[in-house]
């Protein structure tokens, strides 16, 4: 790599690319026999820029004309007080109004606030910026210059010299020649870089089963201990259960919890639960539903349960469309289909949605069971 | 202070609310009341005539679909082409007459929302200045009113079907809004987005928004009740008509709010976020990025 | 140049620090270091600034935001939410939009400015990418950037993450959701990143930490690297007059770009307090408080998660289960491959680029996009990979406003990811030639003049004339490519790069790079010996690729 790089080194600004004419035919029109006959403007004159300027300063080293120098002055300084007259502005309406009534509290005041606090830095920071900018291109008169690139390798003597100095430090530490200590040295430091990572151990628990099982297992078996077939249904939000009665009009859906997850919860698991218990319940026209394989009995005349999460990444899947009885997760767009045992027909998902079995007791729709496998996405062990 | 603050709330927000509340009051004045009034006070012969009227507009508007009997109607290959009307009842009628998505003009994935067709179209103007105008419209507003009446009371004697909710009902003022937000997000957000402004179904199907200008709180409960196209019903045992109420009550109130942070982007989340920010934020700094590296034009140079 | 001597107060403080660190010698030779300009230089300075702003904003943020996932029952200013359980997250996010007296504005420009932040990087990256920017001896620099930028990812998405509405609650579902699917050690990761399950108690305090602390951390060590590098190799500049490999033409940082870059500094605050005042942003209060069970359609990440998002959709749903495990491809492919792609492929770029055409020289001067058509048209199909991808994330957004079938769209995108790369690479190919063949033709034969020209044989023809001095240098910048070394030199031995597999590989590469290059070359004499240019004629004859 040294090498290349003082090879280079002259080297290095040839992008110049006028080589011997390669190839080239040099076809030119001779010009001086020829007469002109129509002379619309030069090509030249269509630019709208100078010639042979760069950006900025207006003066680029010349004397400013001292008259529109003046006016440019003027026309920054308004800006600079427009800038002035903003930030005061901000603090006064900080100061005078926006503590009026007790303070700002609501939608309304927000708004207002917001309003005038953010119009007014708006102004003053944009004001700010179009002064300076004006007096960059029109008052500053700094020239051009030119400075010089270097290579930012050392050169070789200098690099020779530091192999040297390390080398001859690394000799005289020892390092080099007792193989025992660097070895021991190597063995002493691996593990100490695995130690954070031990540390970390405590961030959670192990998944164990918990995936395995939702709160329908708990409340299902509470109900059981009480000598009742299964746990009711409540409606997500107003903790309603549900009757089958209720329930009657084909191609009603809504979400549904078991009863007692908000009163048997912890208050601080409750949201972790309901993450995995939460369930949609369908009504399927009973002609239309086909029920899979071994749940034939699953179903209350064609109102079945499925997992509101996705198995995809675990969104609510929860847009039923009671045409083509196809549930939608907004998320992905993976789609399942509510009459086939929520198989999927189109989108990511892998897997159709768990069923939970339903049931009837004293009217009401009771969930017999938990459901037979983990909710929710994929994962190594699920099987 | 104050005046600034109403002037930023922009005047004609403010006339739009007035006209709109006016135009409220009026139908309801012109419309409801003295239609129930009269219908109570007329015997049986009245509402046979409006019986016969019903069935009349039905033959006219809706049988060449539905079936002479509403029966609904399948093509060739058994699909469906009509659904039958027997039960569907007169929420039913009016959620899809009064938003204009029946008589349907062509068949497609989805019914969309457009002006009802004249007999049927309650929504009409009615405040002109001169005198004929007016009354000629109140007229045809009264008609209108009485035709969508017929029109459901022809339908609900074919079969029984969820009926057409109280005003009472459907007030977004006295719902529990609390409750709403948490039913809504549950229930509705997922297809109509969480302020309502809808969402794509599949098959080109969509849901559609939920706006002022699209629904009124009548028409959502009957959405809700009767479940119109793709949408799942929501009967009044499982979402119960107070919670139908706090749900209305939090969608109207969710769409008369301001809002607070400047203009809503239309209020869909971070897409139209994402495309702000890059069409307005890093537009206007490339713009004045180039105004700073710029040339000077020729004109302001010293010659 | 100044006449008279500085102010006393400057001066003596000056001294002051001079006589203890030595920094006037320092400042002495920086004070009027040359900066080249141009428009797309100041992109990377909006993301710098962008980054300022969003400290500040932050910090400000801090003072009323409360990391808890507490649950609280919410009695504020927004009435809409009264009686409604939430987390202490959710509750201080609210009072900070609501209560505050600027707490919104703040919240919106520090979303506004993580917005630009992302994008204005992105653009920086690519004008580096187009311009060549990124050779040798700025590969470091150019690495640095991808780092930035991925930490940015998941800066952003941790913010989003923090105030536990239903839009981040989704976003940190779908996180879950993406770590769970690791095989083996995604159960394990996703419990160590919970504390437990989803979502329990843990998630947002230990995001924000990581989002106030760890990542900015990270990232302001990054940037200072990055600007010292960049301080230290001068900046490149464009091919235009006066700029040559050994010197920089501009003006002088001190008074000039000091200025520009404060003006631009308060023109990226005063955008973003603009955008902050007028243009809405997460209003957190309409997505509610986060509830496992419920969901909003049109559930988006932030633009710059847009890619993962719209793989995650577009991809078929393959999973195989075998042996009691499973893998979920539809989720592990999606999440990895696709950035996988872009960042590994700009990382490795410079390297790879160099290797296949040999050059090991140092680039202080940029290449315009059609003069390296290989290298634009690959850029063009990766940005038409991820915008593509991007795009996909929005297709319910697509196909609710036009009423398209969504299944139609995903399908689109399934293809369109395929071909529509190929197709951007060979479109942009051949239009880098042929603009190369335009620029050839205007150095060749000079450009139309607008003069037309009758012949004594009675034709008539337009005079062409030579170009403009800036024109010419800017389109001779060309660097025509060289014809490969022969495979053995004079003395019969092999050039070293292309023996073996990897050497065939290497000499067939290159000549894709070079083949259908097109000279641009002048044929009059001439114009030699100007300074920096003509000098080095010699040396260019011998094969400098190695």
């Amino acid at each position: 790599m040294s090498d290349d790089n003082k090879d280079d080194t002259g080297a290095a600004g040839s992008e110049e690319p006028r080589r011997g004419a390669r190839g080239g035919d040099g076809r030119r029109e001779e010009a001086p026999r020829e007469r002109v006959i129509r002379t619309p403007s030069p090509a030249r004159d269509k630019e709208l820029l100078a010639e042979g300027d760069i950006s900025a300063p207006a003066g680029a080293g010349e004397q400013l004309d001292e008259a529109s120098a003046k006016r440019a002055e003027r026309v920054v300084a308004t800006f600079f007080l427009l800038a002035f007259a903003g930030s005061v502005g901000f603090i006064a309406y900080y100061i005078g109004w926006s503590g009026r009534d007790g303070g700002m509290h609501g939608v309304d005041r927000a708004r207002e606030s917001n309003f005038w606090l953010g119009g007014m830095m708006a102004l003053s920071f944009l004001a700010l910026a179009i002064g300076v900018t004006i007096w960059v291109r029109r008052l500053m008169t700094s020239k051009p210059i030119i400075q010089e690139r270097h290579l930012p390798a050392a050169d070789e003597e200098t690099r020779a010299g530091f192999n040297e100095d390390f080398m001859e430090g690394a000799v005289d530490s020892g390092i080099t020649k007792r193989p025992l200590l660097r070895r021991t040295l190597l063995l002493a430091s691996a593990p100490l870089g695995l130690a954070p990572l031990v540390l970390l151990r405590d961030l959670g628990p192990l998944p164990e089963k918990k995936l395995r099982s939702t709160f329908w297992a708990k409340a299902v078996e509470e109900a059981h201990k009480q000598g009742k077939k299964g746990v009711r249904l409540v409606v997500d939000g107003t903790n309603r259960p549900l009757r089958v009665s209720d329930f009657s009009s084909p191609g009603s859906m809504i979400t549904v919890l078991p009863e007692g997850i908000e009163e048997h919860v912890p208050e601080e698991q409750v949201l972790t639960e309901t993450a995995k218990a939460v369930t949609i319940l369908i009504n399927v026209p009973a002609d239309e539903f086909k029920p899979a394989k071994g749940r034939e009995n699953w179903h209350v005349n064609g109102i079945v349960a499925y997992s509101k999460i996705c198995t995809h990444v675990g969104c609510p899947a929860a847009l039923y469309e009671q045409t083509t009885h196809h549930i939608l997760c907004p998320c992905h767009q993976s789609t399942f289909d509510a009459t086939n045992a929520a198989k999927v027909v189109f989108g990511p998902a892998a897997r159709p949605l768990p069923q939970l079995p339903l049931s009837v007791e004293d009217g009401y729709i009771v969930a017999t069971s938990d459901y037979h496998e983990p909710i929710g996405p994929s994962f190594w062990e699920r099987g | 202070m104050r005046r600034i603050t109403a002037w930023r709330r922009r005047p004609w927000a403010g006339y739009a609310v007035v006209l709109a509340a006016l135009a409220a009051i009026g139908a309801i004045y012109a419309g409801f009341s003295p239609q129930t009034g009269r219908a109570e006070a007329e015997g049986t012969a009245a509402a046979a005539q409006d019986l016969g009227n019903g069935k009349q507009l039905f033959n006219k508007n809706c049988a060449s679909c539905h079936g002479l009997n509403a029966e609904g109607t399948k093509d060739a290959k058994g699909k469906p082409i009509a659904p039958s009307l027997i039960g569907v009842g007169a929420a039913s009628v009016d959620f899809q007459v009064s938003t204009g998505r029946m008589p349907a003009m062509n068949p497609g994935a989805q019914m969309p929302r457009k002006e009802p067709i004249p007999p049927f179209d309650t929504s009409i103007k009615t405040d002109y200045e001169e005198k004929e105008k007016r009354e000629a419209a109140e007229k045809q507003k009264a008609q209108a009113e009485k035709n969508l009446a017929d029109l459901r009371a022809y339908i609900s004697s074919l079969g029984n079907g969820p009926d057409v909710p109280p005003a009472s009902a459907v007030d977004p003022k006295t719902g529990d809004v609390a409750l709403g937000g948490k039913l809504f997000r549950t229930n509705c957000a997922q297809c109509h987005n969480f302020t309502g402004q809808g969402g794509a179904l599949t098959g080109g199907k969509y849901a559609p928004p939920l706006n002022n200008s699209d629904v009124t709180p009548t028409q959502i409960y009957e959405a809700m009740l009767t479940g119109p196209q793709a949408m799942p019903v929501f009967n009044d045992t499982t979402l119960t008509p107070k919670d139908k109420q706090a749900i209305i009550a939090y969608l109207v109130q969710t769409r008369e709010e301001p809002n607070p942070g400047g203009n809503g982007l239309g209020r869909i989340g971070p897409v139209s976020e994402g495309l702000a920010g890059w069409l307005i934020g890093i537009g206007l700094l490339v713009l004045a990025a180039m105004w700073i590296t710029a040339k000077k034009p020729k004109k302001l140079k010293k010659p | 140049m100044s006449q008279t001597t500085a102010p006393q107060s400057v001066d003596a403080s000056l001294n002051w620090l001079d006589d203890r660190l030595g920094s006037t010698t320092f400042m002495k030779r920086n004070l009027k270091k040359v900066f080249p300009d141009h428009w797309s230089f100041m992109l990377g300075e909006i993301a710098l600034y962008s980054f300022i702003i969003l400290l500040l904003t932050g910090t400000f943020l801090t003072l009323w935001f409360q990391p808890s996932m507490q649950e609280v029952v919410y009695n504020g200013s927004y009435t809409k939410l009264n009686g409604v359980k939430m987390s202490q997250a959710y509750a201080s996010t609210l009072e900070i939009s609501f209560d505050v007296r600027g707490g919104l504005l703040m919240r919106q420009i520090h979303h506004w400015a993580a917005v630009l932040f992302m994008a204005s990087i992105l653009a920086h990256m690519l004008r580096v990418f187009f311009t060549g920017a990124y050779r040798k001896p700025r590969e470091l620099n150019w690495l640095i950037g991808i780092g930035m930028f991925t930490l940015g990812m998941l800066e952003g998405l941790f913010g989003y993450s923090l105030p536990d509405d239903l839009l981040s609650g989704t976003g940190l579902r779908i996180t879950q959701g993406v770590t769970e699917s690791i095989p083996l050690v995604g159960t394990y990761l996703y419990m160590f990143l919970f504390g437990g399950e989803f979502p329990g108690q843990d998630i947002v305090p230990r995001l924000f930490t990581i989002h106030v602390l760890l990542i900015p951390g990270l990232i302001l060590g990054m940037v200072t690297a990055h600007m010292m590098i960049m301080w230290h190799q001068k900046h490149t500049a464009m091919p235009v007059k006066n700029q040559t490999e050994q010197q920089v033409y501009g003006y002088p940082f001190y008074p000039v770009f000091m200025a520009k870059t404060g003006a631009y500094f308060l023109f990226t605050f005063g955008v973003l307090a603009l955008m902050g005042a007028f243009v809405q942003i997460n209003p957190i209060w309409l997505f509610g408080p986060y509830d496992p069970g419920a969901i909003s359609a049109g559930s988006q990440p932030d633009w710059y998660m847009g890619v993962l998002e719209g793989a995650l959709r577009i991809m078929p749903n393959w999973e195989i289960s075998a042996w009691g495990h499973t893998v979920s491809f539809n989720v592990l492919i999606p999440a990895t491959v696709p950035l996988g792609i872009i960042f590994t492929g700009a990382a490795v770029w410079p390297f790879v680029e160099a290797w296949v055409t040999g050059d090991k020289r140092h680039h202080n001067v940029n290449t315009r996009p059609r003069n390296a058509p290989v290298r634009t048209a690959t850029g063009m199909a990766a940005v038409t990979f991820y915008g593509m991808l991007w795009i996909a994330g929005a297709n319910d957004v697509l196909a609710d406003k036009f009423h398209l079938s969504m299944f139609g769209i995903t399908w689109f995108f399934r293809v369109g990811i395929f071909i529509g790369p190929y197709l951007a690479f060979v479109i942009t190919k051949r239009i880098c030639l042929g603009l190369q063949r335009k620029d050839a033709n205007i150095i060749g034969h000079g450009e139309e003049s607008g003069i037309i020209m009758m012949s004594p044989d009675g034709r008539y023809s337009e005079r062409h004339e030579p170009a403009r001095e800036e024109k010419r240098v800017t389109i001779l910048s060309k660097e025509n490519t060289r014809p490969e070394a022969p495979a053995k030199d004079a003395r019969g031995i092999p050039a070293p790069g292309s023996k073996g597999p990897l050497g065939h590989l290497r000499s067939r590469l290159n000549r894709a790079w070079t083949f259908d290059d097109i000279p641009v070359e002048e044929h009059e004499h001439g114009e030699h010996g100007e300074g920096g240019h003509g000098g080095v004629e010699g040396r260019e004859s011998r094969p400098l690729s190695r």
